[in-house]
């Protein structure tokens, strides 16, 4: 068994996406050296999935947008749960970083003269996202892997691709030591010394079956370290997409960015409408986003055009009575659509087989993003109120060396992201993780070269065992079942709509999957590239973080942004009797705050036990710079809602 | 035209799939009988062995290996050879192929196990292309050059490459008698030498089309392209490189 040493220079980033590969370039630049571990080879990633755009207050239309307005939208898109000085900053550091993407050779459309163009996302009336064609992940993480493979070149990387992260090796002063991963072609277990470890592992849309993610994005790699005693923050909060395609395998995106460029979402104002879309005149058409947002229509946030959707299907008001909705591009010239949108039509036509230049989509929610992930810290600067540039705690996670970028951590979107804010915070949380990493090994004293090798090589053996183990399982079950089982669960009453009774039966099922799990027989027992391994062993980390999900939707009885709990909302605003409607807006108001006191907290859950529920505390959120309001998207009538907030927070700030 | 356009779901379907144990093992052909699912693709027919791994003939196996990641045809992991073409497997769809179906490696790589090849050389022909823009750094330098649209837009075509294969593997050039790189790489030096800071390697790259492995060994069979997923115009980089290659050796011979 090789025990790779490090360098005193040398880290460790897991994953390479655009998290990991923008880590692992300031890190180079700021004088390290970077192993990076990938699942897949860089290019490969989950990110090349990503497909709208990325956004960046350049105001290149004089429509008078500003970071200012990027940081507040952002703010308010994720109804205030998110720590406001990183959010902040990025806002600021988007127009540089798009850039420097531009500068590396991102193809981003052009407008007639050469400049940048910029189309419009969700929770936003501006046009504020540039873009790359529909593939936008895909070429900004090509143009990253490029950058990479440069320094590779150079000696300055070395990638491991096709290794997975099967534990951390923490010592015992609890400080982060390196990694044990594992070659997937031969299988051998290795270790690898570093005194700072990078998770940049991505998402977890793999606890939910099927969803809009890769089926790299399993969350393993997350729960393993929360194993370790890493805390988990903002489980609970789980983006799904208003807009995907259903299918047997996966749930395919279908990119806001088609309703960024116009796509409109309707029915047939009569489900039992028996005619094709093109046919139903618009009198018969019911544009039920449009008709309630009149200000937002179709770009509503993701979290609000889920539910508005999901409410539709559930009244059995869908396409012919079915869990479907039209997203209709139609309207739109064919040289637009293919210039801007192409990818994924092409996309659509190959899985569906209907030309969505002519014919409507046929689309339905689906699980697409991890708010939530590892707690990692930030220090602020109290003179900007930003973050303290360079700071070692800056992305770290409780456990000193070990640091989360990316979709793994739990910063940035709060309750909800805003569309094309995912690119943003995967690079601009890269490059903080950077300097942060070398501040760290600067600071620290005792170094992973000193700490005994017994310990790598007992965390080698203990993965060794527990493979033997797997292995050795000989029940009936099949993991790959025992896994859609989890899926369906986990969809079915842990996303747009949550009720606790249903969360109860839920944490069951996880509970009864979790042993049937630990019989169930590998289907394989081969000594190369053994997927079936892989993949239960996985599986069954993956549990913990169900387990983990459920338990905190559970706990928190309330509304914010995409936890929604029919049971919870704030009493309702809906009398014509316009004396009573004031009243019902105080009282709204009201409550409101009551609400704000008691919720507007981060979730933190702690690991007890693979069999017992995570211990769960609650910290506050540092809404220093924009004071948490009404989250209304301009609802029809909810005006007096909003100046009675005003009002009400004027009167309060005075009495102080 | 679909070929089997008749299909249902709840009907079985026939798979022959080619399979190896690992890389200096005996390749050998098992036969699958899955159910047809509405709009099933390939990869969903793996998925279902996967939770049933058994052959045709009722005996328990081990599910097929294979590569696949985002199931959408943008990360290019899933690539195989579907009734003797390269192509996705997420993007192929059972009722337009014809039964059975078969499925091989990649022909142009070494086979790990199963359907999952080692693409590894395609990366160290980006490298050894300098598929990159040298960048000063990536601090705060200012807006990137200007570009017109329509470059823009042919630039955009060459870098939707998913290094997936199909290209190398329809390319009669590439086998085990020639060290050809590859229409994929030649791709790439199309795009990075389009691009304005990207050409300031542009001689580097023209250097090592003009070794051998370069250029000169395509013989213009054009099937790169229509093996292309993404319909990547290589036959016009092709083209237009192997002229501008040609010219750079000449002007380096009359430098010397």
């Amino acid at each position: 068994m090789a025990t790779t040493t490090s360098s005193s220079n040398n880290i460790i980033v897991i994953g390479g996406g655009l998290g990991g590969l923008m880590s692992t370039i300031r890190a180079v630049e700021a004088g390290l050296d970077v192993d990076l571990f990938s699942l897949v080879p860089a290019r490969r990633s989950h990110s090349v999935c990503a497909q709208g755009g990325i956004n960046a207050a350049k105001n290149l239309r004089g429509e008078g947008d500003s970071p200012a307005k990027h940081f507040d939208e952002s703010v308010y898109g994720g109804d205030f749960l998110a720590n406001q000085p990183l959010v902040k900053d990025m806002a600021e550091a988007a127009p540089h970083l798009v850039d420097l993407l531009d500068r590396m050779g991102v193809m981003f459309n052009r407008t007639s003269e050469g400049f940048l163009d910029f189309r419009r996302f969700g929770g936003t009336l501006f046009h504020r996202t540039a873009f790359s064609g529909a593939t936008t992940g895909q070429q900004m993480i090509y143009s990253l892997d490029e950058q990479v493979r440069h320094w590779e070149s150079l000696g300055r990387v070395r990638m491991h691709e096709f290794w997975e992260m099967l534990d951390l090796v923490i010592d015992e002063e609890g400080t982060c030591r390196g990694i044990i991963a594992q070659d997937l072609r031969t299988m051998a277990i290795e270790s690898f010394r570093s005194d700072v470890v990078v998770l940049a592992t991505g998402g977890l849309g793999m606890i939910f079956g099927r969803s809009t993610n890769s089926t790299i994005c399993t969350g393993a790699a997350g729960a393993r370290a929360h194993l370790c005693g890493a805390r988990y923050a903002n489980p609970e909060f789980i983006q799904v997409h208003p807009t995907a395609i259903p299918g047997a395998d996966k749930l395919r995106l279908m990119s806001e960015s088609a309703r960024g460029e116009g796509g409109r979402v309707w029915v047939p104002k009569d489900p039992k409408d028996a005619r094709v879309a093109k046919d139903i005149p618009e009198s018969a058409r019911w544009y039920f986003l449009e008709e309630r947002y009149p200000t937002y229509g179709n770009l509503v946030p993701r979290d609000i055009a889920s539910r508005e959707i999901f409410k539709v299907c559930s009244e059995s008001r869908g396409i012919a009575g079915q869990r479907m909705v039209y997203l209709d591009l139609t309207h739109i010239s064919v040289e637009d659509l293919n210039n801007r949108l192409g990818g994924i039509l092409d996309i659509y036509e190959k899985f569906v087989g209907e030309d969505p230049r002519r014919v409507p989509m046929k689309v339905f929610p689906a699980v697409h993003y991890s708010m939530g992930g590892l707690w990692v810290d930030y220090v602020k600067d109290a003179e900007t109120g930003g973050v303290l540039k360079g700071h070692p705690r800056n992305h770290m996670t409780n456990i000193p060396g070990l640091y989360a970028v990316g979709e793994a951590d739990y910063q940035y979107h709060g309750a909800n992201r805003l569309g094309a804010n995912s690119l943003l915070s995967c690079l601009y949380g890269g490059t903080l993780v950077g300097p942060s990493t070398a501040a760290y090994l600067t600071g620290l004293k005792r170094r992973c070269d000193d700490v005994p090798s017994s310990l790598y090589q007992a965390k080698v053996e203990r993965q060794k065992q527990r493979e033997r183990e797997l292995l050795a399982r000989d029940g009936k079950d099949n993991p790959y079942v025992i896994w859609r089982e989890l899926g369906e669960s986990m969809t079915l009453n842990a996303t747009v709509v949550r009720d606790n009774a249903q969360l109860a039966k839920t944490e069951e099922k996880v509970i009864e999957l979790q042993q049937r799990l630990r019989k169930a027989a590998i289907p394989d027992k081969g000594g190369y590239r053994n997927q079936a391994l892989t993949f239960t062993r996985g599986l069954e980390d993956m549990m913990v973080l169900a387990r983990t999900i459920v338990y905190a939707a559970t706990l928190r009885d309330e509304c914010r942004g995409s936890h929604y709990k029919p049971k919870f909302e704030l009493p309702p605003v809906d009398s014509d009797d316009p004396a009573v409607h004031s009243q019902q807006v105080q009282t709204w108001c009201k409550a409101f705050k009551v609400n704000t006191e008691r919720w507007l907290k981060t979730t933190v859950a702690d690991f007890t036990g693979v069999d017992a529920r995570p211990k769960i505390d609650y910290q506050p959120v540092d809404t220093s710079l924009i004071p948490p309001r009404p989250r209304t998207y301009g609802l029809k009538g909810a005006k007096k809602v909003e100046e009675a907030w005003a009002k009400m927070s004027r009167a309060d700030a005075a009495a102080k | 035209m679909s070929a089997t356009d008749s299909i249902q779901p709840g009907q079985p379907i026939r798979l022959k799939i080619l399979r190896q144990v690992c890389p200096n093992s005996a390749p050998y052909w098992e036969e699958f009988v899955v159910t047809y699912q509405a709009n099933m693709n390939v990869v969903s027919a793996l998925m279902e062995i996967e939770a049933k791994p058994v052959n045709a003939e009722g005996k328990e196996t081990t599910p097929v290996a294979y590569d696949a990641a985002c199931l959408e045809e943008v990360c290019g992991s899933c690539t195989m050879v579907i009734n003797g073409r390269a192509r996705q497997s997420c993007s192929t769809l059972i009722r337009d192929l014809k039964q059975p179906i078969t499925l091989q490696p990649l022909r142009k790589f070494p086979v790990l196990r199963d359907l999952v090849v080692d693409r590894a050389e395609m990366f160290q022909r980006l490298t050894q292309v300098k598929a990159w823009v040298p960048i000063d750094g990536t601090f705060a330098l200012g807006p990137g050059p200007k570009m017109s649209e329509k470059v823009r837009a042919l630039a955009y075509e060459f870098s939707r490459c998913m290094t997936c294969g199909c290209c190398l593997d329809a390319c009669p050039q590439v086998n085990k008698r020639s060290s050809f790189m590859g229409p994929s790489a030649v791709g790439q030096v199309y795009l990075f030498n389009s691009h304005p800071t990207g050409a300031e390697l542009a001689e580097d790259r023209l250097d090592e089309l003009s070794k051998p492995g370069g250029i000169a060994e395509c013989g213009n069979a054009q099937n790169c392209e229509k093996a292309c997923p993404k319909k990547i115009p290589l036959t016009d980089a092709l083209a237009h490189l192997g002229r501008r290659t040609t010219v750079h050796a000449i002007k380096k011979l009359l430098e010397q």
